[in-house]
C-alpha cells in the first residue's frame, strides 16, 4: 500500500502543497505590485525590463493547452503537429519586425486606441473593441475550463469549484495590481511552468536516449542504436497507425493553418499589449526576442517529449501483462516481473485519463489503431505530459509541480486576457466612446469592475462551456488574423490606408472567418443563428450610442431592434437549421483552423480596394504614420526643401 | 484625430532623444534600409518554415540531421531556432541603422 502524508496520498499532498504555495506567491506579488494610476493599471507604467517582459509574454502566451496538451497532441499527430510549433512561434517574428516597435512608439494603452486614432474614427474604434472582446472571451472560457479540469483531476475538487478558485485568484491580482501585478506574477508563473515542464523532460530524455538534452534526444538513437524517430515511425505503422513522419493533412491545409496561427499570434490583443509595457521601441524588439527564447525552450522540448512519451508508451504498455491485483491496489507493479504493465498506467487509470478493456481476454494490453481490437480505450492526450514524472521515476513531489505548472500556464493566460477585456471596456468603450467626461479615478474604478464582470462571465463559461470553446483555436487565431493584423499592418506600412478601408476590412474579415468556422465547427442551427443576430444587434446598438452625436445612426438602432427579433425567433427554434458543413466541402481543402489565413487575405484585399476607392486620410494622420515609422526617436520629418 | 488626448499618452517618453527634425530624403533612405532589412529577414522566415518545413520537406527529408529527416526537423525544431535568431539580428541591425540616421533611442 502507498504511504500517506497527513492522511493524503503523496501525489495529492504534494499537488496541494505546490498549488497552495504558488498561489500564495502570486497573491504576495500582487499585493507588492499594486497599481495606483491608469498608467500602472494598463501598461505597468511603461517600465518593465525587456527580459522580464519577455518572460511575462511567454507565460501570457503559453496557455494550459501549450503546457498540458500540446506535447500529447503532437504525439498523436506526428508531422501534422508541426503547425502548432511553427505557427505559435513564427508569429513573434512578425510581431518584432512589423508591429511591436511601431505600436510601442504610438504610446497608447490598447489596440482599439491605435485603431481609433490611426483611422480617425469612432466607428473603427468600436469595431476594434468588439473584435478584442470577442477574441478574449472565447479564449478565457477555455482557460477557465482548463483550470477546473486540472483541479478536479488532481485534488478531487469538483470542476465547478476548481473554476471558481482559479478565477478568484486571477481576479485578486488582476484587480489589485492591474498590468503591473499581472506582469510580475506572470514572471513567477513562467519560472514555475518552465521548471515543471523541462525537469521531467530531461529525465525522460536520459532514460530513453541517454542524453539529458531533450532537443538532442529528439534526433538521437534508442538504446539499441537505431534512430528514435525512425523507430517510432516504423512501430506505429506496424500497429496500423498513420506514419509519424508523414502526417495525413494536405500540404495546403498545413500551410494555411501555420500561416493563420502565425498571423493570428501577431494579431492577438493580449500579446500585443504586452509590448506597450516596455520603456521604449528598441526594447519592444528585444523583448519579442526574449519572449520567443522563453517560449522556444518549451516549444522545442515539446516535440521531443512527444516522441519520448509515445515511444515509451508503446514499449512499456503495449503487449504488457495487466494485473487486476495492482489495479485494485493490492500489489505493486514492480513485483509482477518482466513484461508487466508499469505502475503509472494503473495510477492514471484511476483518474479516468487512461482506460483498458481486455477485449480478447488474454490479460495483456494491445494498443492498436483499429478501434475493433485496440484495448487502450481511453487515452487522454494530457497523459503524455502528466505521467512523465512517474515514467522518469522522479519523486512524488514532481507531479505536484507539474500540476502547479499547468495551473500557472492557465492562470497567466487568463490574467492577460482579463486585462484586455477590462481595458477594452473601461478605456475604449466607456472613456473613449460612451462617457467622454470620465476622470482617471473613475476610469480605474470602471476597469476594476469590468475585470470583476469579465471574471463572472468567464466562471459561467468555464462551468457551462458553450459549444464554441471546443473551437477556441480556430476562433481566436482566425479572428486575430482576419481582423486586427491587416488593419494594424496596413496602418503602419501603407499611408494611404483610410478609415473606410479599416472598417470594411475588419467587418468583412471577422464575419467571413467567423461564418466559415461556425459553419464547419458548430453548424448554423436556429439557436446559433439567433445568437449571431444578438451579437450583431449588440454591436449596432453600441455603434448607435457611440456615434449618435456625429451622424444619423437611426438605421443602426432600428436594425438592432429587428435583429433582436431574429434572436427571439432563433432562441425559440423557429428559424431553419442549416446542416453543418463537412470536410469535403472545405474551401480549397482548408480546415476551419486554417481559414484565418484566407480571411486575412480577404481582409487585406477589402482594405486595399475600399481605401483606394475612397478619400485619402487627412494630412495629420499621414504625418502620424511617418512619426510612428521612426519608432525609436522623437523626430519629425520635415517636408520643406532639403537641408 | 482622437477626441480626447490622454494625458499620460503624451508624456515625453523616457529614453527618447530630444525632439528634432529629419529631412525627408534622409527619412526615405532610413525607411528604405529598414524595409530592405525586413524583406531579407522575412524571406528567411518564410523559407525555413513554409519552405523547408512544408513545401520542400520531401526533398530535404532525403538528408538526415542526427536521426531526424531534415525537413521534419525544420518543421519541429529548426524553424523555431531560426526565428529566435532573426529577431535578435533585426534588433541589432535596426539599432545600427537608427544610429546611422540619428533616430536611435540610446540614453544620453
Amino acid at each position: 500500500m502507498e504511504s500517506t502524508i497527513f492522511g493524503l496520498t503523496p501525489t495529492v499532498f504534494w499537488t496541494a502543497f505546490f498549488v497552495i504555495s504558488t498561489f500564495g506567491l502570486y497573491i504576495g506579488i500582487a499585493v507588492w505590485a499594486r497599481a495606483a494610476t491608469t498608467d500602472d493599471f494598463y501598461v505597468a507604467g511603461h517600465d518593465i525590463h525587456p527580459v522580464f517582459n519577455g518572460m511575462a509574454t511567454a507565460a501570457d502566451w503559453m496557455s494550459a493547452a501549450s503546457f498540458l496538451s500540446m506535447a500529447g497532441l503532437i504525439a498523436f499527430m506526428g508531422y501534422d503537429g508541426s503547425v502548432f510549433l511553427m505557427g505559435w512561434t513564427g508569429g513573434y517574428v512578425l510581431l518584432a519586425l512589423l508591429l511591436a516597435p511601431y505600436l510601442r512608439k504610438f504610446g497608447k494603452f490598447t489596440v482599439p486606441d491605435f485603431v481609433g486614432d490611426r483611422y480617425y474614427s469612432q466607428a473603427a474604434r468600436i469595431v476594434a473593441v468588439i473584435c478584442a472582446l470577442f477574441i478574449s472571451f472565447t479564449y478565457i472560457a477555455g482557460q477557465m475550463r482548463g483550470t477546473g479540469i486540472a483541479f478536479s483531476n488532481f485534488l478531487g475538487v469538483e470542476i465547478e469549484l476548481g473554476v471558481i478558485i482559479g478565477a478568484v485568484i486571477v481576479l485578486f491580482y488582476a484587480v489589485l495590481g492591474g498590468m503591473k501585478g499581472v506582469t510580475y506574477t506572470q514572471v513567477a508563473q513562467y519560472c514555475v511552468l518552465i521548471f515543471a515542464f523541462t525537469v521531467p523532460a530531461i529525465f525522460l530524455s536520459l532514460q530513453i536516449t541517454g542524453t539529458p538534452i531533450p532537443q538532442l534526444g529528439f534526433i538521437g538513437n534508442t538504446s539499441e542504436g537505431v534512430p528514435l524517430l525512425a523507430n517510432l515511425d516504423r512501430t506505429l505503422t506496424d500497429l496500423g497507425f498513420t506514419s509519424y513522419l508523414q502526417g495525413e493533412k494536405a500540404m495546403i491545409d498545413v500551410a494555411a493553418i501555420t500561416l493563420a496561427l502565425m498571423v493570428g499570434t501577431a494579431g492577438l490583443p493580449h500579446v500585443i499589449i504586452r509590448f506597450f509595457t516596455v520603456p521604449k521601441a528598441s526594447d519592444a524588439r528585444k523583448s519579442a526576442g526574449w519572449a520567443l527564447i522563453f517560449i522556444a525552450i518549451l516549444y522545442t522540448t515539446a516535440p521531443a517529449v512527444a516522441v519520448f512519451a509515445r515511444s515509451n508508451f508503446i514499449d512499456t504498455v503495449n503487449e504488457s501483462t495487466y494485473s487486476i491485483d495492482v489495479a485494485r491496489g493490492e500489489a505493486e507493479a514492480a513485483d509482477m516481473g518482466e513484461g508487466a504493465t508499469p505502475q503509472w498506467f494503473y495510477n492514471w487509470e484511476r483518474t479516468g485519463l487512461l482506460g483498458f478493456t481486455d477485449k480478447n481476454g488474454d490479460g495483456q494490453i494491445q494498443y492498436r489503431a483499429d478501434p475493433e481490437v485496440n484495448e487502450v480505450t481511453t487515452l487522454d492526450r494530457d497523459i503524455f505530459v502528466l505521467a512523465n514524472p512517474e515514467i522518469g521515476n522522479l519523486p512524488g513531489w514532481v507531479i505536484g509541480l507539474v500540476v502547479a505548472g499547468g495551473l500557472a500556464a492557465a492562470l497567466s493566460t487568463a490574467a492577460g486576457l482579463l486585462m484586455v477585456i477590462s481595458s477594452a471596456v473601461s478605456h475604449d468603450l466607456c472613456r473613449k466612446v460612451l462617457f467622454k467626461n470620465m476622470s482617471d479615478t473613475q476610469e480605474l474604478l470602471v476597469a476594476r469592475f469590468a475585470a470583476v464582470g469579465a471574471v463572472l462571465v468567464a466562471i459561467y463559461a468555464g462551468i457551462n462551456p458553450p459549444g464554441f470553446v471546443a473551437a477556441v483555436v480556430a476562433f481566436a487565431f482566425g479572428l486575430g488574423a482576419a481582423s486586427f493584423f491587416p488593419v494594424i499592418f496596413l496602418g503602419i506600412f501603407w499611408k494611404r490606408m483610410n478609415k473606410q478601408g479599416a472598417i470594411a476590412s475588419m467587418t468583412v474579415g471577422l464575419s467571413v472567418t467567423a461564418a466559415y468556422i461556425v459553419h464547419f465547427k458548430i453548424g448554423f442551427t436556429s439557436v446559433v443563428i439567433g445568437a449571431c443576430a444578438l451579437i450583431v444587434a449588440a454591436v449596432l446598438m453600441i455603434l448607435h450610442f457611440g456615434l449618435k452625436d456625429e451622424s444619423d445612426t437611426r438605421p443602426m438602432f432600428f436594425g438592432s431592434l429587428a435583429l433582436i427579433g431574429v434572436f427571439a425567433l432563433g432562441a425559440f427554434g423557429i428559424l431553419p437549421d442549416i446542416a453543418m458543413g463537412t470536410a469535403d466541402q472545405w474551401f480549397l481543402g482548408i480546415s476551419p483552423e486554417g481559414f484565418g489565413a484566407v480571411g486575412m487575405m480577404i481582409a487585406m484585399a477589402t482594405a486595399i480596394v475600399t481605401s483606394l476607392a475612397t478619400q485619402a486620410p487627412p494630412q495629420e494622420v499621414q504625418d502620424l504614420v511617418e512619426e510612428i515609422r521612426i519608432p525609436s526617436a522623437k523626430a519629425h520629418v520635415s517636408h520643406g526643401p532639403a537641408e | 484625430m482622437a477626441t480626447s488626448e490622454y494625458q499620460s499618452g503624451n508624456k515625453p517618453e523616457a529614453g527618447l532623444s530630444g525632439e528634432h527634425t529629419i529631412s525627408e530624403s534622409r527619412f526615405k533612405a532610413y525607411w528604405k534600409e529598414n524595409l530592405t532589412l525586413m524583406g531579407i529577414l522575412l524571406a528567411i522566415w518564410f523559407s525555413v518554415s513554409f519552405g523547408a518545413g512544408i513545401l520542400f520537406r520531401d526533398v530535404l527529408d532525403q538528408v538526415s540531421i542526427g536521426g531526424a529527416p531534415l525537413g521534419f526537423w525544420f518543421a519541429q525544431q529548426g524553424a523555431i531556432y531560426v526565428f529566435v535568431i532573426l529577431i535578435f539580428v533585426y534588433s541589432f541591425m535596426m539599432h545600427r541603422i537608427e544610429r546611422k540616421y540619428d533616430v536611435d533611442d540610446d540614453e544620453g
